[in-house]
């Protein structure tokens, strides 16, 4: 286990959490890797709607007003697949981890 | 200091039990009836429907929804009470261990009964040794009404300190003690319970992202207090290594509690977690828990008459187990029958039996120790039937019988 875990004495009793759930990297339960194709995508941003992770992030054109491109947080998003199911155009993959992009 | 005044009351197990509830001013009861607890909460909501209490009432479907709501108004910050017997706490075993691992000092009353099948309302041990063997919760086995009073109020204290914060069960016997009036002592004024538990709860502070916040579900808290998250590989161990550090701060809390609660009431029981009677110079001893410890204590006279050297041991808490009392208290016999209330085949003995003779096992010099198990369902256990027991003890101790691992006290052979 990595030196960062605490020890019984430095962290809160009774399993309350103790720091954001942002740093709890959960992507690593992920069984399935969405991966977006940048040609098809239109930008409509249903997947960010959906992403019940809020894993979905957003690149802006320079004006701030236009989506430019749309990416995953890999860190936290658990694979779930609901972007790629709502997505109109699909231009969402769902990929084996471990396997091939 | 004297002791605070009180009052005599002909009150019975429950009632004590309704009574301490009502002068620890609880925030929340939420119960559900089943003999033999069933006047607890019958009495409770006297009180309640007299406004004579400034308290939650719950009425719920299940002891499943009785404990859960506990564990959410303990979680709110709230004192909660409730109370059950044999099944009832059966169905509550899955929220045993939340309450405890959510660290909720909550107060439960067990009318000890046999757990069906066959059913069975009638007195043993099995329903809270079987439920909370592992559960880490603090247990006190009584045993009489008056006992029942005190170790509600001791409870809180002890539960409430923030070296501790874990739920405590308060057993004594189904109906034996549960429905049999007796002349107790109650506090004149409940405001000596109140200050000498220091008010309404107070609610344990923990540092949280840098921030001093209550340990409870308070919406005023600068950072939100998130309680029963996943907690896997990473941090449980931790947690329940919290749990084990809690349950050992208890013996010194227990100690200190009951001692403060000893000048307030003039009452003692042992010293808080045993309660020797005539050990002193005894060759022989036996460990029980609960009632039968009076009508040992008789049979224990009626030898000594005879120049027998025999004690007893009641142990009050058996959680934590207080091994190192049982050493001390043991050493010196020859023999020592543990007598256990509980149907526990399979084990090597009952549960009290296993830990009494662990607890010798450091000893340079060990007691033979044996088992008995008695009144299971019931099954009356009289001065005549201890009197066999203690005989057999006192034939092992002089080599004319050889010891055994377990007997059984009291059933048609």
């Amino acid at each position: 286990m990595s030196s960062e875990l605490k020890s019984w004495k430095e962290i809160p009793i009774a399993g309350v959490p103790f720091k954001p759930s942002t740093e709890y990297k959960t992507g690593d339960w992920r069984a399935f890797r969405p991966v977006i194709d940048d040609k098809k995508c239109t930008r409509c941003l249903q997947c960010w709607l959906y992403c019940p992770d809020m894993s979905i992030r957003i690149e802006w054109e320079p004006d701030g007003k236009k989506p430019k491109r749309v990416y995953y947080d890999y860190d936290h998003c658990k694979g779930c697949g609901i972007c790629a199911n709502v997505c109109p155009v699909k231009a969402i993959t769902m990929i084996p981890e471990g396997g091939e992009e | 200091m004297s002791p605070a005044e009180q009052i005599d009351m002909l009150l019975n197990g429950d009632e004590a039990a309704a009574w301490a509830a009502r002068h620890c001013n609880v925030d929340v009861v939420a119960a559900y009836p089943i003999t033999p607890q069933t006047i607890i909460v019958e009495r409770f909501s006297e009180f309640v429907a007299n406004g004579e209490v400034d308290c939650e009432f719950i009425s719920v479907e299940s002891e499943h929804s009785a404990l859960s709501a506990c564990v959410g108004a303990a979680a709110a910050g709230a004192r909660a009470f409730t109370a059950t017997a044999a099944n009832g706490l059966n169905l509550m075993h899955e929220i045993l261990y939340i309450a405890s691992s959510l660290r909720l000092p909550i107060v439960m009353a067990v009318a000890n009964r046999a757990v069906s099948g066959p059913i069975n309302i009638h007195c043993d041990h099995t329903d809270a040794i079987g439920s909370a063997f592992l559960a880490s919760w603090l247990m006190f086995f009584c045993e009489n009404a008056q006992e029942v009073y005190d170790t509600i109020i001791q409870a809180y204290k002890i539960a409430e300190n923030p070296r501790v914060l874990l739920p405590v069960m308060v057993s004594f016997d189904g109906f034996l003690i549960s429905h049999t009036a007796e002349r107790i002592k109650i506090f004149k004024d409940e405001k000596v319970v109140q200050e000498f538990l220091g008010g309404p709860r107070k609610v344990a502070k923990i540092n949280l992202m840098g921030k001093e916040v209550e340990l409870s579900l308070n919406p005023k808290n600068p950072v939100p207090v998130t309680f029963g998250p996943l907690d896997l590989f990473d941090y449980y161990f931790e947690h329940k290594r919290q749990q084990f550090e809690a349950m050992e701060n208890a013996y010194k809390v227990i100690e200190e509690v009951h001692e403060q609660y000893a000048e307030i009431s003039g009452r003692r029981y042992g010293d808080g977690f045993v309660v020797p009677y005539r050990t002193e110079d005894a060759e022989i001893i036996a460990v029980v828990m609960g009632s039968t410890a009076g009508t040992m204590r008789y049979v224990v006279d009626e030898m000594r008459e005879e120049g027998i050297k025999i004690g007893v041991l009641r142990v009050r808490t058996y959680r934590p187990f207080p091994y190192d009392r049982l050493a001390k208290y043991l050493s010196r016999a020859k023999v020592v029958g543990v007598f256990d209330r509980v149907q526990d085949a399979g084990l090597v003995g009952g549960p009290l039996f296993i830990e009494t003779r662990a607890s010798l096992y450091d000893l340079p010099e060990r007691p033979i120790v044996v088992n008995y198990v008695y009144g299971l369902g019931g099954r009356d256990t009289t001065p005549e039937m201890i009197r066999s027991a203690f005989d057999e003890l006192v034939d092992i101790a002089k080599g004319k019988i050889k010891p055994f691992r377990r007997k059984y006290l009291g059933v048609r052979e």
